[in-house]
C-alpha cells in the first residue's frame, strides 16, 4: 500500500469514526486521537521524512487538505452535538409555568385614604389647598361661630358627643367635632385678608347608633372659597367639574334648595344615581338622584365670625361624605367595614 | 310629614300636574319629598281595578236563606241589574228586612285583588265566583282592611252620601301621600297649608285661604276677659299668647270617614272626633292645639271662676301627662296650671286629669304660643317629643292662634254638634312688631351670579307674601308674621334663587387670582410615608378613635400599674357605650384589636396606622381658639403570624413566624427611603408594654421617635392573642416626618466609584452585652472613607470564642472614587480597623 492510499485510508477510518462521535466528550476524544499532537494526521505528516524527493510535495499538500478537511467536518459535528445537547438539557429544565410565583406581599392603602387622595387631586386641579383642623373643638367653633346658637334647632342636625370636664361655661365646652365646618372658622381667622380656597378633610363623630348605615366615626371634606366676587354659580361651576372628574362627564348634576345655618342661600349637589343611570331605584329612593354635596354661600354671619366683611367678601362652602361615594362605586352595604378593619375588605381596594 | 296630594289640592289646584313633575319641583325648592306613597293607584301596594273595584250603593238587606249570621245585599252599581251579594257585615245585619237603602259602598267584582280580610297580616287575595251556603256570589261590599286603607276589617267600609255610583274607587278614594324630610326651623313649613302656599308660588297659582277664614264665620270676637275662664300669663317672655275658646255641648264620638283617612294618611291615629279635630287643625296649618275637658278646669282656691296661669314650674313640681307618666319639672320649664295646679307641659303634652274623655260636655280649647327655644329645652330635658313640641320647637307665628283656634272650633260645631262662645279669650303680650328689610335686588345678583330682573325678584317676593314697596333702588321688604326666619337681606336672596329655581342656572368658575398657594408638607409627607409602607407589604388600617377606657389599662402587663401616658386623657360625658367613651392616647390598644379580629380569619397580618391621638394638656380657650387639646400624628405598625404565605417550594410544616426582626428590617428600609438610615440611633428600649429583653428605642438626630418590640407576653395574653411573637411599633409621626424633611434638606449626592470593590470577611469577638451596631459604627468609622459598606453576616457563640462572648462576622468592601486598591491599602486599612475596635469596644480579630 503506497503511502498516500494508507493517508487515504486514515482519512476514510477518520470520518467514520467522527459520524460515529455523539457526545462532546467523544468528539473532543476523537480530536485528540485524529488532529492532537499525537494523532493519527500528526503521524501521517511526519512520514514526509521518508518520502522520495518527488512524491513530497504531492503527499505534503494531500496531508494538508485532509487536516483542513477534517477540521472543518469536526467543527461542523461539534456544533451539531452541541445543539443537540443544549436541546435535551433545555428539554430537562421544563417547567409547569402555571405555579405559583414566589410570593411577595403586596399591601393595601385604606380605602378611605384611596378616596381621599381621589378628593385631594381633582381638588388641586382647581387651586384647592388642603387644610387640616382639630378633631376635638370648641363648642364654640362647631356650632355658635357658625351661627348655631344653643338650644338652635339646627342643632338637631348633629347629634353630639361631649367631652367630660367641660360642663360649665359654653365658651369653653369642648366636643367632637361632629362635621369639619368649624375648619372654616379656624381657617379664616388664619388666613384673613387673604382670598381663601381650601378643601379640610377630616374624621367627624356623631352619637349615632351604629348600623350598616350610620357610623359614630366618618370622614368629611369640607370646602371653602371666600373671595370678592363669588357667586352660587361659582359653586354650581366647582361641583360640576368635581362631579365630571369623580363620577364622569357623562353624569348629570343637579342643585336643589336645602338649609344649612351656616350658608345662606344653602343649596344640595345630586349627581344622577350611579346605579340605575338615573332611571330610579331603592338606593336613589326612585329620584334618579343621589345627594354628594351640602353647600352653600358662606352665611354673612359666619363671614364676619372669620373675619371677613361680608359686604365686601363672599364665598361658598361645600361638604362630601368620604366613605359613601366609595360605597356607591363598589357596592359596599356595610359602612361598618370601614373602620373595623377586616384585612378581607381592606385588601380587596 | 305625610301629606295627602288630595288634601293640598283643596288649596291649591294641582290635578293637572304629574306627580313626579310635582314631587321634583318640590325637590328644587328645597322641599324634600322622601318618599311617595300611591293609595290604590298603579303601582300602590295594593292597586284598585278601576273596572272590577267601584263604587256602588246598597239598595236592600235580605235575609240569607241557609245562614243565621248572613244576609243577601241588593247593591246597585249602574250595572244592567241591582247585583246580590252575600255579606255577614254587622251593619248591614242589623238592617235586614230593609228595601229603601241608598248606602254607598266599595264594591268589589270577582277578579279584583284585595287583601284578605281574614288572614292574619296583609294576604293577597283574588275574588273568585263561588256559592256559600247555596247562594252564588260573584262580587262583594269590602271592608277598610280587604281595600287597605286600616285594619278595621269587622264591618264593612262606608262612603259619604254624596259619593257617584259606579265610578271606579280609585277617583274616589284614591290618593297619594307625599313623605316630606325638611331640614330647617321652618314652622311655616310644618303643615299642609304652608306647603300648599309654597306651591302656589312656586306655579303661580291662587291660594284658597277659607281655612284661615273661619273666626269671621263664627263671628267670634277676641278679648282678654272671656266670662268661662280668667287667663294669667306669668311668663310673656315664653308665653306670647294664650287662646282659649270654649265650646259646649259636644258629643264625643268617632270621627267621620273622611277625617279619620286623611289623619291615618299623615300618620296619626284616629281617637275621637275631639281630639282629631286638634289633630286635624295641626297638621292644616301647623298650630298646635289642646283640648281641655272645661269641667276639670278648677278654680283659685276661694274663688269661683276657672283659671289658667301659664307659668314656669317649680323645681321638682310633678304632674302625670297624657301618656300615665309622672313627669318632674325643673324651674326652667313652662306649665299650664289652673286655679290648683299644672294640667299641661306648655306645648308639649297635656295632663291626664283634664283629658278629654267620653263624657266630655264642654271643651276648652288652647291655642297658644310658646317660645321655640323654651320648649326644645324642656322637650330634650324630659326626653320627650310630641307633634306639638317638634312645631313649636320649629317656631309657629303667633297670629296663627286664634284662626286656627275658630278653624277647629268651626269643625267641632260641624262634626262633634256643638256650640262655640262667641268671645274667644285671648292674651297676647308677645305680639311681634312688623319687621321690614331694605333689600336691594342687586345683592341677589352678587350673590346669585346672575341677573335676575328686579320686578320678578319683586314678583317672586310678593308670591311669598312679603310686602314689597319701592325705596329708591332697593325694595321696603315686609316679612309676613309666619316668616320670622327671614330677617337679613341674604334670607331674601335665598327665597329669589330657591322659586327662580336653581335648575335654571347656569355653572362658572371662580372668575378671580388664586390665593397665595401653599404646600401642605405635613400631609404629603405623610402620604409618602403611606406609600412607602404600603410598598413594603403593609396593609394600611383606620381604626375608631374612641376606645375603651380598659385597654389603657390592659396595655400595661401589671394589672396594679397603669401606663404613663401624656396629658390627661379626653373622656366623653356621653358615650355610646362604655367601649367607646375615651379619645385614644395611643394606636397600640387599635392595632391589637385589629390583629385579634383578623386572626380569626387569618394567619398573617401586617399592618400600620397613620392617625392622630388627643389629650388634654390645659384650658381651652373660646376667645384663642385653643381646644387645650394636643393631637399629635402617630405612627404605629403590627407585624404576627406566619413570615411568609404558604409556598409549593418551601416546606410548610412548621412555618417561620414574623418576629422583632421582620419589623426592623421594614423600619430599616423605612429610614432608607427617608433617607435618616446615617442619622438613627437604636438602643435597648424600656416600655411596659414590651417585651423587656426584645424592646428598641429609635432615635434620629437626637429626637427620640418611639419604641419597636415585641409585645410582652402578658399584653398579648390580655388582647387575647395567640401565643405567637407580635411586633409593633409606636412612633411620634411628627418627629419622624420633622427629621425627614431635615435629612432630606441637607442631603447631598454620594460617591459613585467606577473601581471594582475589594471584598474581605472580617471576624470579631466582643462581649456579649456589646450591641453589633456598635462595632459596625466602630468599623465604618475607622475605615472611613474607604470602607463603603459593613455587612453582618453571622454571629457565632460558643467553645471557639469561651463563654460571655460573641463573635460578629462582617463583609467588608473597601472601594476608592478615584483609583484601583492595592494589597497595601487593604492591609492598612484592616489593621487600622481592627486597632480601633480593640481599642474602643474590647475586640479581638477572630482566630487571632
Amino acid at each position: 500500500m503506497s503511502s498516500l492510499e494508507a493517508l487515504e485510508q486514515v482519512r476514510e477510518q477518520a470520518l467514520a469514526e467522527l459520524s460515529r462521535a455523539a457526545t462532546t466528550e467523544a468528539l473532543a476524544a476523537w480530536e485528540k486521537q485524529v488532529l492532537g499532537r499525537q494523532g493519527s494526521m500528526t503521524q501521517q505528516a511526519r512520514q514526509v521524512g521518508q518520502l522520495s524527493p518527488e512524491d513530497r510535495p504531492v503527499f505534503g499538500r494531500r496531508v494538508n487538505e485532509i487536516k483542513v478537511l477534517l477540521q472543518e467536518a469536526y467543527d461542523a459535528r461539534l456544533a451539531q452535538i452541541r445543539q443537540i445537547e443544549l436541546s435535551a438539557q433545555l428539554e430537562t429544565e421544563k417547567i409547569d409555568v402555571t405555579l405559583p410565583g414566589r410570593p411577595v406581599v403586596p399591601g393595601h392603602l385604606h380605602l378611605t385614604t384611596q378616596a381621599l387622595r381621589q378628593l385631594y387631586r381633582i381638588f388641586a386641579y382647581m387651586g384647592f389647598e388642603v387644610y387640616e383642623a382639630p378633631d376635638v373643638e370648641l363648642e364654640a367653633y362647631n356650632f355658635d361661630l357658625l351661627n348655631i346658637p344653643e338650644y338652635h334647632p339646627a342643632r338637631d342636625m348633629w347629634d353630639t358627643f361631649w367631652v367630660r370636664g367641660s360642663e360649665g361655661d359654653s365658651r369653653d365646652r369642648r366636643l367632637l367635632r361632629t362635621h369639619t365646618s368649624p375648619g372654616q372658622i379656624r381657617v379664616m381667622r388664619e388666613r384673613y385678608p387673604e382670598p381663601i380656597r381650601v378643601v379640610l378633610p377630616g374624621k367627624c363623630y356623631r352619637y349615632e347608633q351604629i348600623t350598616v348605615r350610620a357610623e359614630h366615626q366618618f370622614y368629611q371634606l369640607e370646602g371653602l372659597a371666600v373671595g370678592k366676587g363669588i357667586t352660587i354659580t361659582d359653586l354650581i361651576g366647582t361641583i360640576t367639574q368635581f362631579s365630571h372628574l369623580y363620577y364622569g362627564a357623562d353624569r348629570g348634576v343637579r342643585v336643589r334648595s336645602s338649609y344649612f345655618p351656616f350658608t345662606e342661600p344653602s343649596v344640595e349637589v345630586d349627581t344622577e344615581c350611579i346605579l340605575c343611570q338615573g332611571k330610579g331605584c331603592a338606593v336613589c329612593k326612585y329620584t334618579g338622584w343621589l345627594e354628594i354635596a351640602g353647600a352653600g354661600m358662606v352665611h354673612p354671619v359666619v363671614l364676619q365670625n372669620g373675619g371677613y366683611d361680608p359686604d365686601v367678601w363672599s364665598g361658598f362652602a361645600f361638604g362630601f361624605g368620604v366613605e359613601r361615594p366609595a360605597m356607591q362605586k363598589y357596592g359596599v352595604e356595610d359602612i361598618r367595614l370601614f373602620y373595623g378593619n377586616d384585612l378581607r375588605f381592606l385588601r380587596q381596594f | 310629614m305625610k301629606i295627602p296630594l288630595s288634601w293640598l289640592n283643596e288649596y291649591v289646584d294641582l290635578h293637572d300636574i304629574p306627580v313626579d313633575q310635582l314631587r321634583q319641583r318640590l325637590d328644587l325648592a328645597g322641599l324634600e319629598v322622601d318618599a311617595l306613597e300611591l293609595i290604590g293607584h298603579p303601582g300602590a301596594a295594593l292597586p284598585w281595578d278601576p273596572d272590577r273595584v267601584i263604587t256602588a250603593e246598597v239598595l236592600a238587606v235580605r235575609q240569607h236563606p241557609n245562614a243565621d249570621r248572613l244576609v243577601l245585599a241588593e247593591v246597585n252599581y249602574v250595572g244592567e241589574a241591582p247585583e246580590v251579594v252575600v255579606t255577614g257585615a254587622p251593619s248591614l245585619y242589623d238592617l235586614r228586612g230593609r228595601e229603601d237603602l241608598h248606602l254607598k259602598v266599595a264594591f268589589a267584582w270577582e277578579g279584583a285583588e284585595l287583601y284578605d280580610g281574614h288572614a292574619e297580616g296583609w294576604v293577597k287575595a283574588r275574588l273568585k265566583k263561588t256559592q256559600i251556603r247555596g247562594e252564588p256570589s260573584r262580587a262583594m261590599v269590602c271592608s277598610e282592611k280587604e281595600l287597605g286603607l286600616s285594619e278595621a276589617a269587622e264591618d264593612i267600609l262606608y262612603l259619604s252620601d254624596d259619593t257617584p255610583v259606579g265610578v271606579p274607587l280609585v277617583d274616589v278614594l284614591g290618593d297619594t301621600v307625599l313623605s316630606f324630610d325638611i331640614k330647617g326651623p321652618f314652622g311655616h313649613l310644618q303643615s299642609v297649608y304652608g306647603i300648599a302656599r309654597e306651591l302656589s308660588a312656586l306655579y303661580h297659582r291662587p291660594l284658597k285661604r277659607n281655612p284661615l277664614d273661619a273666626a269671621e264665620r263664627l263671628g267670634l270676637t277676641a278679648s282678654t276677659e272671656a266670662g268661662f275662664v280668667h287667663l294669667e300669663i306669668a311668663d310673656p317672655e315664653l308665653c306670647p299668647r294664650y287662646t282659649a275658646t270654649l265650646i259646649r255641648n259636644i258629643e264625643v264620638k268617632p270621627s267621620p270617614l273622611w277625617l279619620q283617612m286623611r289623619l291615618r294618611r299623615a300618620g296619626m291615629r284616629p281617637i275621637n272626633n275631639i281630639v282629631d279635630i286638634t289633630n286635624y287643625v295641626m297638621l292644616e296649618l301647623g298650630q298646635p292645639l289642646h283640648a281641655f275637658d272645661y269641667a276639670e278646669v278648677r278654680s283659685p282656691a276661694g274663688g269661683t271662676q276657672p283659671t289658667i296661669i301659664v307659668r314656669r314650674a317649680h323645681a321638682g313640681e310633678q304632674m302625670k301627662t297624657l301618656d300615665g307618666e309622672l313627669r318632674t319639672f325643673d324651674d326652667q320649664m313652662l306649665l299650664i296650671t289652673d286655679g290648683q295646679g299644672p294640667v299641661g307641659i306648655a306645648g308639649v303634652m297635656g295632663g291626664e286629669e283634664s283629658e278629654v274623655g267620653a263624657d266630655t260636655r264642654d271643651v276648652l280649647l288652647e291655642a297658644a304660643n310658646f317660645h321655640f327655644l323654651n320648649i326644645r329645652r324642656t322637650s330634650q330635658q324630659l326626653k320627650l317629643q310630641t307633634e306639638a313640641s317638634s312645631r313649636f320647637g320649629k317656631r309657629v307665628d303667633p297670629e296663627l292662634a286664634l284662626p286656627a283656634a275658630a278653624r277647629a272650633a268651626e269643625l267641632m260645631v260641624e262634626l262633634a254638634g256643638g256650640q262655640v262662645d262667641r268671645t274667644v279669650g285671648d292674651l297676647y303680650p308677645g305680639r311681634p312688631e312688623p319687621q321690614a328689610i331694605v333689600f336691594d335686588p342687586a345683592l341677589a345678583d352678587r350673590l346669585l351670579g346672575i341677573e335676575i330682573p328686579r320686578e320678578e325678584q319683586g314678583r317672586i317676593l310678593r308670591a311669598l307674601e312679603f310686602g314689597v314697596e319701592d325705596q329708591g333702588a332697593a325694595f321696603r321688604v315686609t316679612v309676613p308674621s309666619y316668616r320670622r326666619d327671614v330677617t337679613l337681606p341674604v334670607d331674601l336672596v335665598e327665597e329669589v334663587g330657591r322659586i327662580h329655581g336653581y335648575d335654571r342656572f347656569p355653572s362658572t368658575l371662580i372668575d378671580e387670582a388664586l390665593p397665595p398657594l401653599r404646600r401642605n408638607r405635613a400631609l404629603e409627607d405623610e402620604e409618602h410615608l403611606r406609600d412607602v409602607l404600603v410598598g413594603l407589604g403593609l396593609d394600611e388600617i383606620i381604626t375608631y378613635s374612641l376606645i375603651d377606657p380598659g385597654d389603657e389599662a390592659r396595655i400595661h402587663p401589671d394589672p396594679a400599674q397603669t401606663l404613663a401616658l401624656p396629658g390627661d386623657p379626653v373622656v366623653l360625658r356621653n358615650p355610646l357605650a362604655p367601649e367607646r367613651s375615651l379619645m385614644r392616647r395611643t394606636l397600640l390598644p387599635g392595632a391589637l384589636r385589629t390583629a385579634w379580629a383578623n386572626l380569626r380569619y387569618l394567619d398573617r397580618v401586617a399592618v400600620f396606622e397613620v392617625g392622630r391621638v388627643h389629650y388634654r394638656t390645659g384650658p381651652a380657650d373660646a376667645m384663642t381658639g385653643d381646644t387645650g387639646v394636643a393631637e399629635p400624628r402617630h405612627l404605629s405598625m403590627l407585624l404576627t403570624g406566619v413570615r411568609t404565605p404558604v409556598w409549593w417550594q418551601e416546606a410548610s410544616d412548621r412555618p417561620a413566624l414574623l418576629d422583632y426582626f421582620d419589623l426592623k428590617g421594614v423600619v430599616d428600609a423605612l429610614l432608607l427611603r427617608l433617607s435618616l438610615d446615617d442619622n438613627v440611633q437604636w438602643a435597648r428600649g424600656a416600655h411596659p408594654s414590651f417585651h423587656p429583653g426584645r424592646c428598641a428605642v429609635v432615635s434620629v438626630y437626637d429626637r427620640e421617635l418611639g419604641v419597636l418590640g415585641e409585645l410582652h407576653p402578658l399584653v398579648r395574653e390580655a388582647f387575647d392573642l395567640p401565643a405567637q411573637p407580635v411586633a409593633v411599633l409606636l412612633w411620634d409621626l411628627d418627629v419622624l416626618l420633622d427629621a425627614a424633611t431635615e435629612a432630606d434638606a441637607a442631603k447631598k449626592v454620594g460617591m459613585i466609584s467606577p473601581y471594582a470593590p475589594v471584598h474581605e470577611d472580617l471576624a470579631l469577638v466582643v462581649d456579649e452585652a456589646t450591641p453589633a451596631v456598635e462595632v459596625q459604627r466602630a468599623i465604618l468609622e475607622a475605615g472611613r472613607p474607604l470602607v463603603t459598606e459593613a455587612t453582618l453576616f453571622d454571629v457565632y457563640r460558643g467553645a471557639q470564642v469561651g463563654p460571655g462572648k460573641k463573635s460578629l462576622a462582617f463583609a467588608l468592601s473597601y472601594q476608592a472614587p478615584n483609583r484601583s486598591l492595592s494589597d497595601r491599602d487593604v492591609t492598612k486599612l484592616r489593621q487600622r480597623i481592627v486597632k480601633a475596635v480593640e481599642k474602643g469596644l474590647g475586640a479581638r480579630l477572630r482566630g487571632s
